[in-house]
């Protein structure tokens, strides 16, 4: 989580949003802490987002989850204003975007915020290479730099010999490769993607979460990554926030979700992710006093960092308690043959044990 | 008109008034529970004013006072503005003359030749033979000149109907308000019986083609507007979205997103706008058009109706001609645009 202890990039602080023709009364009631559900019972406004506050590091790729209809895009929208919020503040760097005038806003959407869309939001009468560009038309990039920028984007994604099609001879993952570029040719350093992925089948969609990384590990973005795929989040994800009802539920990085849910709500989301590649030595060792102290076998020591599918070898060829040592090679704790078997048996007892 | 019947007729009028000019018209009434008794209660007392006043005769007419009133101000307007409709009259005539002199002047068989060119190359095979054999057809029963006249009053219709509706249905996309204003004139414009304006237009501008192009735009304008706005309006909210997020002007907004992406709806206004101007060139000649309308009035004032019918034919051949023509660039645009 070097990522994290960063300097913060973007801050979201208390922010609201209220949809309908009574949503100052609704904004009250929400405030005053009434669910969603009471809200739109007693006023009809619905409630987007309630008391939402996050702050995202500079080169983070953090992840917001959650069901159909728990406010992600709205979150998303609140962010560069495409959705007015209701109250609250959201920060880039030292600049308020809400409060900011039109002008203000227009130029801060042009530097700053890039967004990618789950349809793509492609201009049909416009080739791949001209929607690329279009960005940078808007925002006054001169002709050459313009057309530059839009090539290196596209080579970026693998788009190189698609510059003159236009977007209906494209599929589905070369469409939202099209539009990934789009939003990195912008150069913003903030990129919004609100279920960039989700339109996409499985295969292309793990290829372009490969993509992304890759990309990730170069450009350094902070990334507001929306998505309603657990295993996406976790694969791509810093730090994850879940979403119920415009409120977050809970927040922290990857395995900490899915190894520590804080509800049943929580736990249900959680379920299907495949729990052995987020199980890590650390969180199955035991590190008490009387454990160190105990017998161990100096062949088999294991990285802390290591996930459960890597403990495998070691654990069938061991007859004593395997070594847990952290990156300067000190002993932090020991895994016990038996822990480690139980771990194996299924996800659900991987999580107990971590949560012992 | 007594106090009272003027109280009466106040308090509808501002109802309609609110449902007109409301920017939300056409929102159902307030969902209060003392709307639909109130509903019922209205209706059963007038009724009962109906009884009471006796339900034979409106007791009020003001019809013939504003009729007149309307007539006099037409008359004032062509007396003392007539300097203004003589300059326009003159500007157009100019144009309509030119105009009509280049489509003459050009050797009637290489404007078959050329017609059936476009027709091959935009429409098919079959459409290319079809309007030679129309064109042919027109040029051998004498009435090529006719036929000339008339593509130069549909040009010049056609060219100010777009000149007009485009910038005026972009501009009404853009606004409510002015949405809401300009509904029921173009409702107007478009059922409003064509005898009721072609003496006022004569009265303004004489007889002539001037007019009948005029008498012609009024009916030719109204679709391209609608379809503009229509086209505008309904852009999908995503791609538009995108083009916010980027940063985008209102004005960018407009020329570089949602004029391009409706120009298949705009083409599809073009295209009824020209049918509109062709099926006004028969009336348009009682107001001293010329041209196939011309031939079409003068046959029946002869009373030689088979001459009617092959003039009223040219005006389906050039009608049909210009519709394909005109609906192949539309689906050439909308195939351009279709299918992000
Ligand atoms: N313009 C609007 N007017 C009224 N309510 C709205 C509007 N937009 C969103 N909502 C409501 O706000 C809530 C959150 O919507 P949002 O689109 O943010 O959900 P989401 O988490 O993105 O869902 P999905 O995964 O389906 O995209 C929903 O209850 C929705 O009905
Ligand atoms: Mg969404």
């Amino acid at each position: 989580m070097t990522a994290a202890e960063g300097r913060t990039a973007l801050s979201i602080r208390g922010l609201y949003k209220v949809f309908g023709d009574s949503d100052l009364e609704g904004l009250e009631l929400s405030r005053s802490g009434q669910s969603k559900d009471e809200v739109q019972e007693a006023t009809g406004a619905v409630v987007g987002l309630r008391d939402i506050t996050i702050d995202i590091a500079q080169g983070e790729l953090f992840v917001v989850m959650g069901l159909s209809g728990c406010g992600k895009s709205t979150l998303v929208r609140c962010i560069n204003r495409l959705i007015e919020p209701s109250a609250g503040e959201v920060w880039i760097d030292d600049r308020a975007i809400t409060g900011m005038a039109d002008d203000e806003l227009r130029e801060t959407r042009r530097k700053d915020l890039a967004m990618v869309f789950q349809h793509f939001g492609l201009m049909p009468h416009r080739t791949v290479l001209e929607n690329v560009a279009l960005p940078l038309e808007i925002g006054g990039v001169a002709r050459r730099e313009r057309r530059e920028r839009a090539v290196n984007a596209l080579e970026l994604v693998g788009l190189a010999d698609w510059i003159a099609s236009m977007p209906n001879q494209l599929s589905g993952g070369m469409k939202q490769r099209v539009g990934l570029a789009r939003g990195l040719a912008m150069e913003t350093p903030i990129l919004l993607m609100d279920e960039p992925f989700s339109a996409l089948d499985p295969v292309i969609r793990r290829d372009l979460q490969d993509e992304l990384l890759a990309l990730q590990s170069s450009v350094q973005k902070t990334i507001v990554f929306i998505t309603h795929d657990l295993n996406e989040a976790v694969r791509v994800g810093d730090r994850i926030a879940i979403m119920r009802d415009g409120e977050i539920v809970q927040l922290g990085a990857p395995n900490d979700v899915v190894l520590n849910p804080v509800d049943a709500f929580v736990r249900e989301f959680t379920q299907d992710v495949r729990l052995h590649g987020m199980v890590t030595a650390a969180s199955i060792m035991d590190s008490s006093a009387e454990a160190l102290a105990g017998p161990t076998e100096d062949r088999y020591v294991v990285r802390e960092d290591a996930v459960l599918d890597e403990l495998v070898p070691a654990g069938l060829s061991a007859t004593q308690p395997l070594q847990v040592v952290d990156d300067s090679g000190n002993l932090v704790g020991v895994i016990p043959l038996q822990r480690l078997a139980r771990a194996m048996v299924s996800d659900e007892a991987a999580a107990a044990i971590a949560a012992e | 008109m007594d106090q009272q019947s003027g109280r009466r007729l106040l308090l509808p009028l501002a109802w309609l008034w609110r449902l007109i000019a409301s920017p939300k018209a056409g929102q159902p009434l307030p969902e209060h529970w003392y709307v639909r008794p109130l509903a019922v209660l209205g209706i059963m007392l007038s009724f009962l004013i109906a009884y009471a006043v006796g339900s034979d005769e409106v007791p009020i007419d003001v019809g013939r006072d504003v009729g007149n009133a309307l007539d006099d101000a037409v008359d004032w307007l062509t007396s003392n503005v007539s300097w203004f409709f003589q300059s326009i009259k003159d500007v157009m005539t100019w144009f309509l003359v030119s105009l009509e002199d280049m489509l003459l002047w050009f050797p009637w068989p290489a404007f078959i030749a050329m017609t059936g060119l476009i027709c091959l190359l935009m429409v098919s095979w079959r459409m290319a033979f079809g309007s030679v054999a129309a064109l042919l057809v027109l040029a051998v029963f004498g009435l090529w000149p006719a036929t000339m006249e008339t593509v130069a009053l549909i040009i010049v219709t056609v060219t100010l109907s777009i000149a007009i509706a485009v910038p005026m249905g972009i501009w009404s996309s853009q606004s409510d308000r002015l949405d809401v204003f300009l509904r029921p004139i173009l409702d107007a414009m478009q059922t409003m019986p064509s005898f009721v304006y072609l003496v006022p237009v004569v009265a303004f501008l004489g007889l002539g083609n001037v007019s009948g192009v005029l008498a012609s735009l009024i009916f030719a304008v109204p679709p391209a507007v609608r379809l503009t706005n229509l086209g505008i309006r309904q852009l999908p909210a995503e791609t538009l979205e995108a083009a916010e997020s980027f940063g985008a002007t209102q004005r960018q907004m407009l020329l570089k997103v949602k004029i391009p992406l409706a120009i298949p709806t705009i083409m599809a206004g073009v295209n009824q706008t020209t049918l509109m101007a062709l099926s006004m060139v028969a009336i348009a000649s009682l107001i001293g058009a010329g041209g196939l309308g011309l031939k079409v009035y003068q046959g029946l004032g002869r009373i030689e109706p088979g001459n009617a019918f092959i003039a009223g034919l040219g005006i389906v051949f050039l009608a049909i001609i210009m519709d394909r023509v005109t609906q192949a660039l539309t689906r050439r645009q909308q195939e351009a645009v279709s299918g992000d």
